[in-house]
C-alpha cells in the first residue's frame, strides 16, 4: 500500500492550484519527468586543480546566471587555487565583493515566467542527485550535461535524454557544436483484432536543427527485450572533444562545490584510521594483559 | 566528630565518602561489580551504545550552537556547519553516522539478548527499560531528522505524522496537534527540535541509567544463561564472575577501538553510506509543493515501515483469521488457567472484529507500533526452560536464524518503492515477525533441550 502524503490544508491546496495554473500558462518545465537513461562514469578530477578552476570559469560563465550556488562563497574559491585578485577580476561581473555568497540577480517569480520553473540552486546537486548504492550525483550531472539534442517539438528547441522535456535550454551549445541524434528503440506493437502482438524497431533521427525523421521496421520472430539506444554524431568532432573535457571539468567543479572540505576529510580521514589502527594493537594487548591472569 | 558516618577511606576521599557515596558507588558499579568471566563479541554492544550516546549527545551540543531552528534558514544553517564553522562538517558526520550506528549497535546488543535470554527472570525490568530506550531512540531519529529540512527530512514526517489520522475519531486533530499547522511548516521545525534537543535526550539518560541500576542491581546475564551466584567463594565473590573493573573496562577499551575504527572509516571515506546514512534526496531544500516521487524512511526504520505497509485491506482479513484461530485455540487447547483463558480469546475476538470494522491504514500503524511494543512482553512470551540458545533445540536456531533474516528482508524492502511481489512478501515478513513472538509460547517449550551445565563454559585466553 503506497502512502500517499495527505495535505489537508485549504490554503496549500490554493498555493498548489496557483502554481497549477501558472505551470500551465508557462507550460514546460513542470511537467518534466526524469528517465531511466544510463548514466556514465564522470572522470574523478575532483583533486585536479586546473580542472577545478576551469570549471568554476564555466560555473560561473555559463550557470550562474540563471541557477545560484548560495552555499557557497566566491572567496572560498582561494581552496582551489585561485587568489582573490584572479577571483575579482575575473570572476565577478555585478559588483558583487568576493566574500558575498554565490546568489542571483534572477527572482523565482521571474524564473518561473521565463523559464517555466525556478532553476534550481546548484550548491548540493552533485551530492542530491545521487541514487542509493548506484551512480553518484558527478555521474548524473556528467551525463546529463552532455545529452542535450536539437528537438524542434520542445519551447526552447532543446530536449534531453537524462531529463526530457527539461525546462533548460542547451546553454553551452556555441561550444559543443552541432550534433545529430539518433534514437533506436525496439518495442512491442499490441496486435490489432486479436491478433498476436509483434515487435518493430523506431529509428528517430534528430538532425543538428531539431527535425526528426521516423523510421519503422518490423521485426519478425524477434525474442529479446524492449530495447532503447542513442548515439550522437558530432559533426564538428574537435569542438565537441573540447566540449567533454571541459564537461568533466565543469562537472568537477560541482562535485567540490558540493562538499568542498571533502579532500581534506579523506587525508585525515587516513591519519586517523592509522591512529585507530595502533590504539587497537595497544587496546588489546593492554586487554590480554589482564585477561592472561583469568583462569 | 558527633555523627559523622565512619567510613574506610581516609583524607580527601575520607572527607567525600563521609558526605557522599563515591567509593561504595564505585565498588558496587565498578570494581566489586562481579560481571560473568565468559563474556564474548556480543557483549561488547552495551558500552558501545553509551559511548554513542555520549557522542551523540557532545556532538549535538557542539550542532545547536551553530543550527537555526526555522523553516526559512535550517537547510543552509546545517550547509554552514558543513562549510563555513571550523571542523563544523566532522561534528555533522559524526552526529550523523552516529545516529546510524547507534542503531546497528542498538539492534545487535537486543539481539544478544534474545540469543542468551538475557531478558528472562529476574531481568525483566532490565529489558523493559531497555525497549524503552530503544523507544525513545526511534523517537529521537524521527525529530532529528526533520531538522535539515532537505525534501526527504519533509516528506518524511509528513508522512509519518499523517499517519496519525488514522486514529479512529480523534485521528485528525491528533495529527493537527503533533504538527502544529495543517502541513509540517516552522510550527512542526520548532517542536520537533524541542523534542530532539531536550525531552527525547533526558528521557533517555533517565532510561540508561535505570537500565544501568536495573542491571546491577540483578547482575548481568552470560552466553550460557546460567547463574553465576550459585557459586561463591569464602568471601561471597562468585567463582565464575570477575570484577567489572578492571578487566572488562580494558576489554571493552578493545571493542571500543574496534568500533571506532569502523566508525572513522565511515565518517572520513563513506557519510552517505550509498545513500544510506544521508539520503541523497534530502541534500535539496524541502518543497511542500513538490512531493518526490519516492519517499523512504531512513533504513533503521524501513522494517517497521514494510510491516506499515503490509498491511492492506485484504491482509486485515488474513489478521481476522489469526486471531479468530488464537481464541479458538486458547479455549480449547491452551494450558492457561483461570480468568486469562477467556480474557485473552475475548481480547482477540475484539481486536477481531476491530480489525473488520475500523480502516486498514489504521492498523497498519498499530503494526508498525505493535511490532516494538510486543518487545516489551518478551520476558512472559519465552517459556523454554533454558535461557542459552546454545542449549535449546537445534530447529529453535533455526527459528532465530528465519528471524533474523525476515527482519532483513523487511528492512530491505521497506528502502523499495511499493510491488505487487514486495508486498505480499511483506505482509508474508510481516506474519513471521508477529508469528515469531506471539507464537513464543507455544514453540519456545517443545523440543529436546541440551544438559545446561553447573558452571559457565569458559577458555582462558
Amino acid at each position: 500500500m503506497p502512502i500517499e502524503p495527505i495535505i489537508d490544508n485549504g490554503r496549500t491546496m490554493i498555493k498548489k492550484l496557483i502554481g497549477a495554473v501558472a505551470v500551465m500558462l508557462t507550460c514546460t518545465a513542470a511537467i518534466a519527468a526524469e528517465s531511466n537513461y544510463p548514466l556514465e562514469k564522470a572522470p574523478d578530477l575532483v583533486a585536479n586543480k586546473a580542472s577545478l578552476q576551469n570549471g568554476a570559469k564555466l560555473f560561473v560563465n555559463h550557470c550562474l546566471n540563471c541557477h545560484s550556488a548560495v552555499s557557497l562563497r566566491y572567496n572560498k574559491l582561494t581552496e582551489i587555487g585561485l587568489t582573490e585578485e584572479q577571483i575579482r577580476d575575473n570572476l565577478l561581473f555585478t559588483g558583487e565583493r568576493v566574500g558575498d555568497l554565490m546568489k542571483i540577480a534572477m527572482r523565482p517569480g521571474d524564473a518561473k515566467t521565463w523559464l517555466g520553473t525556478a532553476a534550481p540552486d546548484l550548491s548540493l546537486i552533485a551530492r542530491a542527485k545521487g541514487i542509493n548504492a548506484g551512480p553518484s550525483g558527478s555521474d548524473y550531472v556528467y551525463t546529463y550535461l552532455r545529452s542535450f539534442y536539437r528537438d524542434a517539438s520542445t519551447l526552447t528547441g532543446w530536449n534531453n535524454l537524462v531529463y526530457p522535456n527539461v525546462g533548460m535550454p542547451h546553454v553551452m551549445w556555441d561550444d559543443q557544436g552541432p550534433r545529430e541524434l539518433t534514437k533506436v528503440d525496439v518495442h512491442q506493437v499490441r496486435g490489432k483484432n486479436g491478433e498476436p502482438n509483434t515487435w518493430e524497431r523506431v529509428t528517430t533521427a534528430y538532425d543538428a536543427q531539431g527535425y526528426t525523421s521516423v523510421k519503422r521496421e518490423p521485426l519478425p520472430g524477434y525474442t529479446g527485450h524492449a530495447t532503447s539506444e542513442s548515439r550522437f554524431k558530432a559533426l564538428n568532432p574537435a569542438q565537441a572533444t573540447a566540449y567533454e573535457r571541459d564537461v568533466a571539468d565543469l562537472t568537477a567543479f560541482m562535485s567540490w562545490m558540493a562538499e568542498p572540505n571533502q579532500l581534506q576529510r579523506k587525508t585525515l580521514g587516513v591519519y586517523v584510521l592509522i591512529f585507530l589502527g595502533l590504539f587497537f594493537v595497544v587496546a588489546w594487548r593492554l586487554s590480554a594483559s589482564f585477561w592472561k591472569h583469568v583462569r | 566528630m558527633a555523627g559523622d558516618k565512619s567510613v574506610e577511606t581516609t583524607g580527601l576521599m575520607g572527607w567525600l565518602d563521609r558526605r557522599f557515596p563515591v567509593t561504595s558507588t564505585y565498588k558496587a558499579h565498578l570494581s566489586e561489580y562481579y560481571a560473568p568471566k565468559n563474556f564474548n563479541f556480543w557483549y561488547f554492544f552495551g558500552s558501545l551504545a553509551l559511548l554513542v550516546l555520549v557522542l551523540q549527545i557532545v556532538t549535538g551540543i557542539f550542532l545547536v550552537m551553530h543550527y537555526k531552528p526555522d523553516a526559512e534558514r535550517a537547510f543552509q544553517s546545517v550547509e554552514y556547519i558543513m562549510r563555513e564553522v571550523p571542523w563544523g562538517w566532522l561534528i555533522r558526520y559524526m552526529h550523523s553516522t552516529g545516529a546510524s550506528m547507534f542503531f546497528v549497535v542498538v539492534y545487535l546488543h537486543m539481539l544478544r539478548g534474545l540469543f542468551y535470554g538475557s531478558y528472562r527472570k529476574p531481568r525483566e525490568l532490565v529489558w523493559i527499560f531497555g525497549v524503552g530506550i530503544f523507544l525513545c531512540l526511534m523517537g529521537e531519529a524521527f525529530f532529528g531528522y526533520l531538522l535539515p529540512w532537505g525534501q526527504m527530512s519533509y516528506w518524511g514526517a509528513q508522512v509519518i505524522v499523517n499517519l496519525f489520522a488514522a486514529v479512529p475519531l480523534i485521528g485528525p486533530e491528533l495529527s493537527l496537534w503533533i504538527r502544529g499547522d495543517y502541513v509540517v511548516s516552522d510550527a512542526t521545525l520548532n517542536r520537533f527540535f524541542a523534542l530532539h534537543v531536550i525531552a527525547i535526550p533526558l528521557i533517555l539518560v533517565g532510561l540508561v541509567a535505570a537500565h544501568l541500576v536495573a542491571l546491577h542491581e540483578v547482575g548481568s546475564n552470560n552466553p550460557d544463561g546460567v547463574d553465576i551466584k550459585k557459586h561463591k567463594d569464602r568471601h561471597g565473590r562468585p567463582l565464575d564472575g570477575i570484577p567489572f573493573h578492571p578487566f572488562y573496562t580494558v576489554h571493552d577499551i578493545l571493542g571500543v577501538a574496534g568500533f571506532l575504527f569502523i566508525f572513522a572509516a565511515i565518517v572520513f571515506f563513506a557519510p552517505e553510506m550509498g545513500g544510506y546514512f544521508l539520503e541523497y534526496n534530502n541534500f535539496i531544500p524541502a518543497d511542500p509543493l513538490k512531493t518526490p516521487p519516492h519517499i523512504a524512511p531512513v533504513w533503521y526504520f524501513t522494517p517497521f515501515y514494510s510491516m506499515l505497509r503490509a498491511t492492506t485491506t485484504q491482509f486485515t482479513w488474513v489478521l481476522i483469521g489469526c486471531a479468530l484461530a488464537g481464541a479458538v485455540y486458547i479455549l480449547a487447547f491452551s494450558k492457561i488457567k483461570g480468568i486469562f483463558r477467556l480474557i485473552f480469546p475475548a481480547v482477540l475476538v475484539a481486536l477481531a472484529i476491530g480489525l473488520w470494522v475500523i480502516d486498514a491504514k489504521f492498523w497498519g500503524v498499530v503494526a508498525m507500533g505493535g511490532a516494538v511494543v510486543l518487545l516489551f512482553f518478551l520476558p512472559w512470551l519465552d517459556h523454554s526452560p533454558v535461557n542459552s540458545i546454545r542449549y535449546r533445540p537445534g530447529w529453535h536456531k533455526a527459528l532465530y536464524a528465519v528471524f533474523i533474516v525476515n527482519f532483513l528482508i523487511l528492512g530491505y524492502l521497506g528502502t523499495q518503492p511499493p510491488s505487487d511481489v514486495f508486498n505480499i512478501m511483506s505482509q508474508i515478513g510481516t506474519l513471521i515477525y508477529l508469528g515469531f513472538f506471539l507464537l513464543m509460547p507455544i514453540w519456545s517449550v517443545l523440543g529436546t533441550f541440551k544438559p545446561v551445565p553447573d558452571r559457565v563454559t569458559f577458555h582462558a585466553h
